[in-house]
């Protein structure tokens, strides 16, 4: 069965169950379409890192760059697979920093869901039939210490604490239902001000 | 400087050795120039103080990446940029690297340096810090 036909996880369900998860001292990164989301969740909190404006497919790297400056804390970075097939490489470069406490979390839908949701060339609606991309296996072989995929909502709300926690680089990857009609998500504020604000939090 | 994010070529990386023997300095090696400046971003909002260091070609991938970091997020970045073919055009006759390097520098609004000889060297560590004192991005580019 491809990733394609199988019953998906809501959205925002997924990231509910990661919020629920989440310890105070972690940092997290939301990106794209998940960013969108995760904004509507609540009120924002002191540690999260909303990447927007971005350079796509960069979530990896800016959160390498902050497991490597912050190592006592957990880095968790929220990425669309449209994302990481951008950065790619970003995979190898977490394992060769050995950054042990950076979670990737890749909510794989299969489309580019904010231009109006058209295939990746990693799904398999994309690939003219061909298997859609197995970012856990990617993961892997890139030297991922743990790596996981998830297709049910109750399995990742179950194991997202114990994963974090886990030695890592940890990759979870995590079959998505896209958002009909998800549009690209606006900034919360002035980046330069948010990026002073984390600063003096991460300072603390 | 406590990190250096670098993707080398034949000039700067030769200095890989050096760095990685200093204590106070880790190298983080990454795929793609792109990442390297995303990655700096990533060491600055953390509190460390990063170097990016690679070639001008990878300037030339890394546009968005560094628009990004740079203007978006305004993070006073500093990097060493390798300048091919400035000081010898035999190996690669009619390189564009001539052509391009300085004018997309000055149209990402990075304020450099050109270092032509080693007697420029401490142009390079006052110009570091006048950056890092402004608290805008700078950059060297070392002619090779």
């Amino acid at each position: 069965m491809t990733i394609e036909s199988r019953v998906r996880i809501p959205l925002v369900a997924a990231l509910e169950a990661l919020r629920a998860a989440r310890r105070d001292d972690e940092v997290i990164i939301p990106t794209m379409g998940n960013a969108r989301e995760w904004m509507k969740l609540g009120a924002p909190h002191a540690l999260d890192l909303i990447l927007v404006p971005s350079a796509m497919g960069h979530g990896t790297s800016i959160g390498l760059g902050l497991a490597l400056a912050q190592p006592e804390r957990r880095v968790i970075v929220c990425m669309g697979d449209g994302s990481l097939l951008m950065n790619l490489g970003s995979l190898a470069s977490i394992v060769a920093a050995r950054a042990t406490n950076l979670v990737v979390v890749v909510f794989d839908n299969g489309v580019y869901e904010v231009t109006g949701q058209q295939p990746t060339a990693g799904s398999a609606a994309g690939r003219a039939g061909n298997a859609g991309v197995d970012f856990a296996a990617v993961a892997r072989a890139c030297g991922f210490e743990s790596v996981h995929r998830f297709s049910a909502l109750s399995e990742w709300a179950g194991s997202a604490r114990r994963l974090i926690d886990g030695p890592g680089p940890t990759f979870v990857a995590l079959e998505v239902e896209p958002v009909v009609g998800g549009v690209a998500p606006s900034s919360p504020g002035p980046a330069p001000l948010r990026a002073r604000e984390l600063m003096k939090s991460l300072a603390r | 400087m406590t990190h250096v994010v670098t993707v080398p070529d034949s000039t700067i990386g030769r200095w890989e050795g050096a760095i990685e023997r200093s204590a106070r300095i880790r190298l983080v090696r990454v795929c793609r120039e792109g990442e390297a400046w995303q990655v700096a971003g990533g060491l600055h909002l953390g509190g460390a103080t990063p170097l990016v260091m690679i070639q001008c070609t990878g300037l030339f991938e890394s546009g968005d990446a560094l628009r990004n970091v740079l203007h978006d997020w305004k993070l006073p970045l500093f990097s060493i940029i390798g300048y091919r073919s400035y000081l010898d055009q035999a190996k690669l006759p009619g390189d564009t690297c001539l052509v391009f390097t300085e004018p997309i520098l000055e149209a990402w609004r990075i304020d450099y340096r050109l270092i032509t000889k080693p007697a420029q060297l401490d142009e390079i560590r006052s110009h570091f810090h006048a950056c890092r004192a402004g608290e805008r991005a700078g950059a060297a580019l070392i002619a090779e």
